[in-house]
């Protein structure tokens, strides 16, 4: 029998359309919680070839060395076969969570090696860490724009976000204080704060000290939880190291530690990990058992001797040169190709830009035209839960070359520079 | 039995909604005991068609390239007869600005509109005729991209001082918009099988829940539309849908099986919205649920079609 026949037959039995309304009413309302399917059609477009993708938010993996690799899984072979192939505990592989507590010390973040939890990527631990507290209805605070990626995670827990402005100097505190007063006055203390203090996805801004010390005194005063999502904070073209939040609690218990080796290894991996008081990491670990039981031993491995042996650091400002340069092109070639009325952020690390367009661009409708040129990018409502970001977008300049950046950037331009004078056009008296 | 190549993807915004056609029509031809060939429309369809050598091609690629006469146009070339349409066809039904104007001297009912390209507003300073076209027309109005499926860049105006803005979101997705007025009522899918005496489906209705109209959202997510047999609705109205149903399709001269798209205002008046020459085939769609309540199910749909399938020449 070949494999066609198989699947052939495989398929036959399967329910058809006329009965597949049964499911309906038996789908449960976390999985009706799902992403737009508006959004979710677009972006399936810009994953084919020949599109310039900007929509991503790739790291370059073809920047780790070969030989590197070669090494390590040949090793891996010799000494550690049996255990990488083996189930492992829930909170990860011991070797890794040491190598992890030296990797935070760099950051200037001390974490006992017993409050590390290893995830599968550092969304399974923005997704713990949510599922963790917050039920359906429960006020949660988050930047605004947030990451697109844990906006699923709130929708399908139910939360019921509020977003907090930012500016330059990353998320206003000032103004979380007074959103956090009012959901207090209202009865709905938020149960937490999700944020990404450090070169922030989408908006590719960093939390000042400042900021930093206020929120954590607020924290502290009113007891808000914060969840810290920290996956860029190594990717540092310039400026210096801020110190985190967890660092900043002090140990107070009110942050949540989230990071991943996405950024800074590879995404292939999926090995992430968060760092929480002892009770919260009970919890996250009973959350896990029930997602994947543990994450994979081979790639825990693998990471840890790549960590014994290497110094990551080196990789790490290997590509901050690549995606510095990137950067450097991508923000002079909209100076070049956009029109004065967009403004776009000045990220000084991480992978993104954040451009924001006069507000009568629907930045879906420029997708779709972008599309018809062959280049993408995300639209900002993807990074709201309550429908805002129409006119904005986010651009990533990590995952692709310096060529395409500008050919894109260029393209995007010239989309951009149609519809504003088309709206110029129609919109001939006003003031 | 056939060797029937199913065209799916493709690269227009609808191409998730084709491959979740293309899967369900692809089911339903194997359970008919033909040979299944799945054809992804990318930029190789031409040479894995001629690899193929389908005996026909079931299209169910829905928008640009797909639905609009392009790759009707190869298959003529290659002579490999397909299901839906033909070149002229899909293209007049592809086009609103087209149809409704092959509607009016038809006298399929149309609400009325105004239509133009790119050009007229950037070069020819159409904007100027704004207010005529709202004065006309009254509010509120319903602003389409004139070449674009599945609820994509459509806006509402309700205010007098958004026509320009819903102008120019539309034509982020082609450059000719069409201004129509906006019809309130209930909103009606007519499948005709355009056989040599076409006849159709029973009617459904399509009934939003909680949105202002038929959305992008609600068409594709399962529970946000409720798609059932108006059964309040007065027999001869619903034969007069099946009338002009059938009247705009022959106006539009198509094959296989078309979808209309009417709203029956609240005087009890019909209007068309437009023909798809290329029903969706999803789970939560308008024909497969058509079929459901004519008893006759989705595979027998789906055998007509093949059955009709030709070439225009």
């Amino acid at each position: 029998m070949n494999t066609h026949d198989v699947t052939m037959k495989s398929q036959t039995p399967l329910v058809g359309p006329a009965d597949a309304a049964r499911y309906d009413s038996r789908f449960s309302s976390l999985a009706s919680g799902t992403m737009s399917s508006a959004m979710r059609d677009l972006m399936a477009i810009t994953e084919q070839a020949d599109v310039i993708s900007l929509a991503g938010g790739l790291p370059d993996t073809e920047a780790f060395p070969r030989a590197i690799f070669d090494g390590i899984v040949s090793d891996m072979g010799s000494e550690y076969l049996a255990s990488s192939l083996q189930y492992g505990p829930t909170d990860g592989m011991k070797d890794l969570r040491e190598q992890i507590a030296i990797l935070m010390s760099h950051e200037g973040a001390h974490a006992r090696v017993d409050d590390i939890l290893i995830t599968s990527g550092g969304q399974q631990a923005i997704d713990l860490s949510i599922r963790t507290f917050v039920n359906p209805g429960d006020a949660v605070l988050a930047e605004g724009p947030t990451y697109p990626g844990a906006v699923p995670c709130f929708t399908a827990y139910g939360a019921d976000v509020t977003h907090i402005p930012l500016d330059d100097d990353g998320m206003r505190v000032d103004l979380l204080e007074e959103a956090y007063a009012r959901l207090v006055a209202e009865g709905r203390p938020p149960k937490l704060l999700y944020t990404i203090p450090n070169f922030q996805n989408p908006a590719g801004v960093t939390m000042s000290l400042a900021r930093r010390q206020r929120l954590i005194e607020f924290s502290h005063a009113n007891g808000l939880l914060i969840i810290e999502d920290n996956p860029y904070g190594m990717i540092r073209f310039e400026g210096e190291a801020l110190p985190t939040l967890f660092e900043l609690d002090g140990g107070a218990g009110w942050v949540v530690y989230l990071s991943t080796f996405s950024k800074i290894l590879a995404p292939g991996v999926r090995v992430g990990w968060a760092v929480a008081p002892p009770a919260v990491l009970r919890k996250m670990n009973l959350g896990k058992q029930a997602a994947d039981l543990c994450s994979s031993n081979l790639t825990q491995r693998f990471i840890t001797e790549y960590l014994r042996r290497h110094d990551y650091r080196e990789h790490v400002a290997r590509v901050n040169t690549l995606y510095k340069a990137r950067r450097d092109v991508m923000l002079s070639t909209m100076e070049q190709r956009f029109p004065a009325s967009a403004t776009w952020t000045h990220p000084r690390g991480g992978l993104f830009v954040w451009a924001t367009l006069p507000d009568y661009i629907d930045t879906k409708a420029l997708q779709a035209k972008a599309l018809e040129r062959q280049v993408a990018f995300v639209p900002g409502e993807a990074a709201f839960l309550d429908g805002r970001g129409k006119s904005s977008m986010r651009l990533n300049f990590s995952g692709v070359s310096e060529a395409l950046i500008t050919e894109g950037i260029g393209r995007l331009g010239e989309v951009l520079t149609d519809f504003c004078a088309l709206h110029e056009t129609l919109h001939p008296r006003r003031t | 039995m056939s060797r029937v190549a199913v065209l799916k993807g493709g690269p227009s915004l609808e191409r998730e909604v084709s491959l979740r056609s293309g899967t369900n029509v692809e089911l339903a031809l194997a359970r008919l005991g033909h040979e299944v060939i799945p054809i992804e429309a990318d930029q190789h369809l031409v040479r894995t068609l001629r690899e193929a050598r389908p005996d026909v091609a079931f299209v169910a690629l829905h928008g640009r390239g797909g639905e609009d006469g392009t790759v009707q146009e190869i298959l003529e070339i290659l002579q490999i007869p397909y299901t839906g349409s033909g070149v002229l066809a899909s293209e007049r039904a592809m086009d609103k600005v087209v149809s409704k104007a092959l509607f009016r001297n038809a006298g399929v009912p149309a609400p009325p509109g105004y239509a133009f390209n790119k050009d007229a507003f950037s070069k020819m300073g159409a904007a100027d005729t704004l207010p005529e076209m709202q004065q006309k027309l009254g509010l509120p109005l319903c602003v389409k991209p004139a070449r674009q499926g599945s609820a994509f860049g459509i806006t509402m105006v309700r205010e007098p001082g958004d026509l320009g803005g819903a102008i120019l979101n539309a034509m982020g997705y082609d450059d000719r918009v069409l201004v129509e007025r906006f019809v309130p009522g209930r909103e009606l899918a007519v499948s005709v099988v355009m056989a040599p005496e076409p006849w159709a489906l029973p009617v459904i209705e399509a009934v939003p829940l909680g949105r202002d109209f038929y959305d992008f959202e609600a068409r594709y997510t399962p529970g946000e539309t409720e798609l059932r047999s108006p059964r309040d609705v007065d027999d001869d109205i619903i034969q007069e849908a099946a009338r002009v149903s059938i009247l705009a399709s022959r106006t539009l001269e198509c094959r296989g099986i078309t979808r209309v798209d009417l709203i029956l205002d609240d005087d009890n008046h019909l209007w068309v919205l437009e023909v798809n020459t290329i029903p969706g085939m999803t789970d939560t769609s308008l024909l497969p649920k058509a079929a459901e309540v004519a008893g006759i199910g989705f595979d027998r749909v789906v055998a007509d079609m093949l059955d009709l399938a030709a070439l225009d020449v």
